[in-house]
Formats: C-alpha cells, structure tokens, sequence
C-alpha cells in the first residue's frame, strides 16, 4: 500500500477530486496547508511598498491506494492539478505498513 | 441684523452632515489599514474624536475661535456657546447656533486625523488627552487667526474650507505625536529599510474613502455657508481635485511599481480633497485638476520620503495626504487664484501671504503638540509595552476582539 500526499494550487481542489472520482478514487482526506517551495515565496504591494509573503496557502490531499493503482492515481492528479505555473505544487509518495477501518476492525486492501 | 435664510439654514445643516459623515470615513479607512488586532482600538479613537469634539468644543473651543478680536486668540465670550442661538450669526444669514453646528464637525474632523497616525501603538489614555488638547487649544487657535478675524485672516490670508486650517493642523499634531511615539514594532529593520505592514481589510478603506469623498461635498462647498450658485463650482472643483489625486498615485504607482497600487490611490484621491479645501473656491475647474494631479503625485513620494528617510511610521498616510497635501493646496491658492494669483495675476503678494500663513500654523502647532506629546510621555508614557503591542491593542486596552470568530494570526 502508498501513501500519497499531493500539495496543490487551492482552487485546483474541485478538478483534482473530480478526476480521481472519475478513475473511483474516492476516498481522501483533505487539509488547508501553507507552504513554499524553491522560489521561497511571491512579492506583494501594500501601499507603495513591496513586500515578501513567503508562505502561500496550498491544499495536501492524502490519500492511501494499493500499489497498482499507484501510477494511475498520480497521473490524474497531476494532470488535473497542472497549470505549468510555478507554485502547482508537489506529490509525495510513501509505504503504509497498516491500514484499519475503525468500524469493523477489516485490515489494510480490504481497509482501503 | 441679516434676516436668517432660510434655504442657507437647510443647506448648511445637511452639510454639516456630510462633514459628520467623514468620521465613519476616517474610522473604516483608517480600520482598513492597520491590521485586525487594531480595529476596536481605532473606532474607539474616532468615537472619542466626535465626542471630545463635540463636548469641549462647545464648552471652550468655539469661544476660543471665534469670540472678540485678539489677533492670536478669541476671549471666554461665547464660553458654553453662551449668546450662541437662533439669531443670525454675524454677517450670515443662518441662526448661530448652525454656525456653531457646522463649526463642531469640523473641529471633530481635525482632531481625528492624528488617530490614523499613531495607529497600533498609542495608549488610549493618552490618546485622550491629546484629543482634548486638540479641541480646547491647537485647532481654535489656528481657526481664530484665520476664520475668527485674527492676523492672519487681517493679512488677507486665503483657506475656504481649510487645508491648512483642519487638515494641517491635525497633520502637524499627528507629526509631533509620532515622533515621540516611535514608529511600530517590525515596521523597520535593524537597518533601518522600512516594510511593508498589511492592512486588514481593504474593502473596509475603500468605503472609507468613499465615504470621504461623499462627506468633502458637505466640508467644501458647505463652508460657503450660503446655499448661492458658488456651491455647485466649489462642489465641481473639489469633485475634480479628487479625481486628478487619484489619477496622479496610479500613474505614479503604476510607473515606480509596474502595478497601479490600490492603497496609494486611495491615499491620492484623499490628497487631491486636501489640497483642493483651501483654494476651491477661488480657482478655476482647469486648475483644480493641475492642484489635484500634482497633490497625488506628491503624496506617493511624500509617504515614502517620510518612511525612507525620516523614519517616521504613519500606517495610513495621514502627515503626507493631510500635512504635505495641506500645504500644497494652501500655496496653490497664491498660484492659481482667480484673484491674485501668481500665475493669473502676476502678483506674489497672495502667494507670499499664504507662505506665512503655512509657516505660522505649523511654527505654532508642531512645538505646541511636540511639547504636549513629550508632557503626555512623562506624566502617563504615550506608548503601550511591547507585549500589549505584539498582543494587539483590541484585546489588551479593551478587552475584545473585532473578529471574534476567526483565528488570530
């Protein structure tokens, strides 16, 4: 089982759920994050002054797949998620070791 | 006695209005541009502005400005606006009590410009008391010499509506107050480079702004106190001024920046309405466009001289938009007026006059107030401690919050 964490431009959020829901991925968690990556951030103007905001707000989908499905799950966010823009963003792949569903105690594929 | 008129009672009463109304423009630009944690600190300043205001204008102020014939300062005669009623006041045809009204909003107004300026780091305590001295001393001395029959207005000095007479003062005052003040934390590095420090919420400034500009119909053309055809050019002049200051900070912007600032061209329309209250009822719509344009290129490079080199912190502006832009449309008035100016008449004279008049006024409010700010220090310290400035003021001096549903930052 993956991990897959994918920080995205905020009102990319609607396309990327809708595309994994279209390819039955439809369980995921989804969180407000703020964050920057190599271009540290964009410049602002507030009254005749330009300054730094270095933190910019973004949203971290995660979502847990089985590896086969891995690959097709990080194309359709990618492509869904893509403006070729600086600041689209990052997916993060991981290993899960386990996966329970609270309500009936089943156990990772069978929890997934 | 003149026969009161009544059509110059109803005029000069609804502009009295409009000049009330420029309070609520006051509270939510300068609410807009300080940051959340200070929101209920600046209504609080801006209510106690109207309400000092009011009180102490009434009890003492209005005498001072414009009772008996000193040339510095008028006497105790109308003292709790005593022989101020429904008869009509000296050389107008409206009851005095109206006159007084309209006088009242106007001392308001000059004593709220200084709350903008020492935003976020002022202890409300001392607030006060500079509010009050405001309306007792600094503002009917400076009414008294110009609008009160004293030397300057013996000099033939000219300010309608008062560019030097409202909105200098109050700069002059918001000055001495934020040099004594310092400026905020985080406002300038170690270096000395200044930052920028977000407003709140710059819808919130924008109806400010708006609502100035809607009030200034009532503090120019109002100050005629006659409801006679000059109003409607005094109303054109002003509305035009207002226009080229805001024309003047986007091109500006537009050029120093690459983007026109939003901000600043608030600040510019607000220059142009400064700058235009003295001479507007004396220059030609033509030249109320060169006035208004010039104040708004002015107040970009003002508000950044200001910060750059002075290293003073003024969040909204307010010494450059109503100090800079108050001295501009002062001396505008010996450059372009109809009657004697410079560039019309060919005589300096009226210029010359006006130079004074700008010179007196901040000769006598910036020391006043510097020494009432240092006074104000000692006896009760004019700034708040560093930890209740961090916190914010909302929540440290008045217990609440303006946004309480939301996380603070």
């Amino acid at each position: 089982m993956k991990k897959i964490e994918a920080i995205i431009r905020p009102e990319k959020l609607e396309d990327v759920k809708r595309a994994l829901e279209d390819i039955g991925c439809v369980g995921m968690t989804v969180s407000e994050v703020k964050g920057r990556g190599t271009q540290g951030g964009i410049e602002r103007q507030w009254r005749g002054r330009t300054y730094k905001v270095d933190l910019l707000p973004k949203i971290k989908i995660v979502l847990v797949v089985k590896e086969r499905h891995e690959k097709k799950v990080v194309d359709t966010i990618t492509d869904a998620a893509k403006t070729g823009d600086i600041g689209d963003g990052k997916i993060f792949i991981s290993p899960v070791e386990k996966v329970i569903r609270v309500r009936t105690g089943d156990i990772d594929y069978d929890a997934i | 006695m003149i026969e009161i008129s009544f059509i110059d009672t109803v005029w000069v009463l609804i502009a009295s209005i409009l000049v009330f109304s420029m309070q609520l423009g006051f509270a939510a630009i300068e609410a807009g541009f300080t940051r959340a944690k200070s929101t209920l600190s600046i209504f609080m300043k801006n209510m106690t502005d109207m309400i000092l205001g009011s009180i102490l204008f009434m009890v003492i102020g209005f005498s001072l400005a414009f009772s008996g014939s000193g040339a510095f300062i008028g006497d105790l005669g109308h003292f709790l606006i005593r022989d101020v009623g429904l008869e009509a006041w000296e050389g107008l045809a409206i009851p005095g009590i109206l006159f007084f009204f309209f006088q009242m909003m106007f001392a308001a107004t000059a004593a709220t410009i200084v709350s903008g300026a020492v935003a976020e780091r002022i202890k409300y305590v001392a607030y006060f008391a500079i509010s009050a001295i405001m309306v007792i001393i600094t503002y009917p001395v400076i009414v008294h010499w110009v609008w009160g029959g004293g030397w300057l207005a013996e000099m033939g000095f000219v300010d309608f509506a008062g560019s030097t007479v409202v909105h200098s003062v109050g700069a002059w005052a918001a000055l001495a107050a934020v040099i004594i003040l310092g400026p905020r934390i985080g406002k300038f590095t170690k270096e000395g480079i200044p930052k920028a420090i977000p407003g709140h919420n710059i819808a919130l400034a924008g109806i400010g702004l708006f609502i100035l500009w809607f009030g200034w119909f009532g503090f120019n053309p109002g100050s005629e106190l006659a409801a006679n055809s000059t109003i409607a050019m005094i109303a054109t002049t002003t509305n035009l001024a207002a226009a080229a200051g805001g024309l003047g900070a986007i091109i500006v912007t537009w050029i120093k920046l690459k983007k026109p600032d939003v901000g600043m061209t608030m600040n510019g329309i607000l220059a142009g309405l400064v700058a235009i209250t003295a001479p507007c009822a004396s220059v030609s719509p033509g030249w109320s466009l060169v006035i208004g344009f010039i104040a708004g290129v002015l107040v970009v490079l003002s508000v950044d001289m200001f910060e750059t080199k002075f290293k003073i912190d003024d969040p909204v502006g307010a010494i450059s938009v109503h100090g800079m832009c108050g001295v501009w449309g002062t001396l505008a008035v010996g450059l372009f007026a109809a009657e004697g100016g410079l560039f019309t008449s060919g005589s300096i004279d009226l210029l010359v006059t006006q130079l004074t008049g700008v010179a007196a006024t901040f000769a006598f409010v910036f020391p006043l107030m510097l020494v009432v700010c240092k006074l104000i220090d000692i006896v009760i310290g004019m700034r708040v401690s560093e930890s209740i400035e961090i916190t914010g003021l909302d929540t440290t001096e008045f217990g609440g919050d303006a946004y309480p549903d939301f996380v603070r930052e």
